[in-house]
């Protein structure tokens, strides 16, 4: 038996990035979900995007239909991969690695915390490719250092946003059938309720209630003010920040108070 | 006599009004090999969930090393380990990566991480296999590979739940002889479930029986043989006489699949 007593904070950061570490080193292994990931951002942005773009439909403002629409697929690209990072924690339920984990002394934050921060870190790859799509398609992006740290940050934390959001209903609903039926459920309100490729001024008043309520849609208004050349926030930068690491941590915490009944 | 390592008092856990485990009493003495016995449903693995401080008792109490399952259940994560029924080594990471998180996890201090992980691999026989991913390992090599993980820590307990499920008689007879080297080696109680009576008889230094959700009969293989009178009964009549046929229980749909789900991936 080899205990080190260290303080509890230093405690949890540290299982935190062991976790994140072993979930990134499976990539290593296997590549091709960095892959698959590219499909979906490319098939809206080349054509959802375009097509709409030419129609005009869509009043955006001084900003292009394109431009507008480009840090929305960034932001729904990682919430549609993130969603469903429940279904392998309900595999991780079915074989004993659920359970192996819990009997550890582990904290349990540590472990839904670090689970989280993976999934953000597999979301870099979208950014990526959302930021070569764009280029091809001349969308006016601001290539600021600054500007590109506060996107990157925004992708990892909104990832493990919805990413926990997605352990939380695993926790609750524990079989497979039943997590991608919510999931389904869940995916298409949060997407459109934002205002990912659409401005909220031409909601319906109930809708932009919702979509005021939604966390992507503030994940959307800072990728969109990091992201394009010259776009300024709607809701105001401290505020998206507010909302989505408040929303993160309030996650988190429900995440570990649920996470051990998995395994029982 | 020896020290006690584990000791269980009136440990009962309901699920709504079924009564999963039942009052359980009972004391394994440090560096034991104890078994628990019983059909499908007898609660054995509601028992080792709760002493595993995953479930908690409705209500009595265990210690485990000395530490209250209940309220000091972080210093009894130290000291045990655990393999549970269903796989539970990661087949996506190689066997050292499997390692190499749990000894992570347990605090294992740095500059004696990668000599425990060698000593840990060669142990159970796996060095030549370290590098390999998990997914692509047998039944067998899965179980070292588990047992492995769970006792790089040196854990005063380790708790096994059906370690042999699924396995063919060779790569149990390996799984139990690396078993029996951890104890010799480290003084490691072993404390396990398991529907092979051979297995019992032939490991362990005290049986209990469980039925529906009590200890229906505790000792070692010779006193519970006798225990039915003269006649030179077997171990398997002396379940049979304490467990009841095995036709009335047999668990819930959710433990069968799981064992059987368990068998197909080892098997």
């Amino acid at each position: 038996m080899t205990a080190t007593f260290i303080h509890p904070l230093a405690r949890f950061v540290e299982k935190t990035f062991v976790i994140t570490e072993f979930e990134l080193r499976k990539l290593r292994h296997d590549f091709t979900e960095l892959i698959t990931r590219a499909l979906q951002p490319a098939l809206w942005l080349l054509i959802f995007g375009q097509v709409f773009s030419r129609s005009g439909m869509m009043h955006t403002g001084n900003i292009p239909y394109l431009d507008f629409i480009a840090p929305g697929i960034l932001a729904q690209s990682v919430l549609f991969v993130a969603i469903f990072y429940g279904i392998n924690v309900i595999w991780e339920r079915d074989l004993g690695i659920v359970r192996k984990f819990l009997a550890s002394p582990t904290p349990r934050t540590a472990l839904v915390l670090g689970k989280g921060f993976s999934a953000g870190i597999r979301s870099l790859s979208q950014t990526a490719i959302v930021y070569g799509l764009s280029l091809l398609l001349g969308v006016k992006l601001n290539w600021s250092p600054l500007a590109l740290v506060n996107v990157l940050v925004i992708v990892v934390l909104a990832a493990t946003l919805f990413s926990t959001f997605s352990l939380i209903i695993a926790c609750i609903v524990k079989t497979r059938e039943r997590f991608m039926g919510v999931g389904q459920v869940l995916t298409m309100p949060l997407f459109f309720a934002s205002n990912a490729i659409y401005p909220t001024d031409i909601m319906p008043g109930w809708l932009k209630v919702i979509s005021h309520l939604n966390p992507l849609t503030y994940v959307v208004d800072a990728l969109r003010t990091f992201m394009l050349a010259d776009s300024t926030s709607t809701f105001g930068l401290g505020l998206d920040y507010a909302v989505i690491l408040v929303t993160t941590i309030i996650l988190v915490l429900i995440g570990a108070r649920l996470y051990p009944h998995l395994a029982t | 006599m020896s020290d006690i390592v584990l000791e269980i008092k009136n440990l009962t856990r309901r699920f709504g009004a079924f009564t999963a485990v039942d009052a359980l009493s009972l004391s394994v003495n440090a560096g034991e090999v104890f078994g628990l016995l019983g059909s499908n449903g007898a609660g054995k693995t509601t028992t080792i969930k709760m002493l595993t401080t995953l479930l908690p008792p409705s209500s009595g109490e265990a210690r485990v090393a000395g530490f209250s399952i209940t309220t000091q259940a972080v210093s009894v994560r130290r000291c045990i380990g655990y393999v549970p029924q269903a796989v539970s080594v990661d087949g996506s990471l190689t066997g050292y990566e499997n390692l190499l998180i749990f000894a992570k996890l347990y605090d294992l201090p740095r500059r004696e991480q990668q000599a425990r992980i060698r000593e840990a691999l060669e142990f159970m026989g796996l060095t030549a296999d370290g590098g390999r991913l998990v997914g692509q390992y047998s039944g067998g090599m899965v179980r070292r590979l588990e047992i492995a993980q769970s006792t790089l820590h040196r854990p005063r307990v380790l708790f096994l739940d059906e370690p042999t499920v699924g396995l063919d008689p060779i790569a149990r007879d390996a799984v139990w002889k690396h078993l029996v080297d951890l104890r010799a080696n480290y003084g490691t109680t072993l404390f396990f479930t398991t529907h092979y009576l051979e297995e019992a008889k032939s490991h362990c230094e005290r049986i209990a029986i469980m039925h529906l959700g009590k200890v229906a009969a505790l000792g070692t293989c010779q006193e519970l043989e006798a225990s039915l009178g003269s006649g030179g009964h077997t171990l398997s009549e002396v379940f049979v006489h304490y467990a009841g046929s095995a036709l009335d229980s047999g668990g819930n749909f959710r433990d069968v699949s799981a064992e059987r789900a368990t068998a197909q991936r080892l098997g």
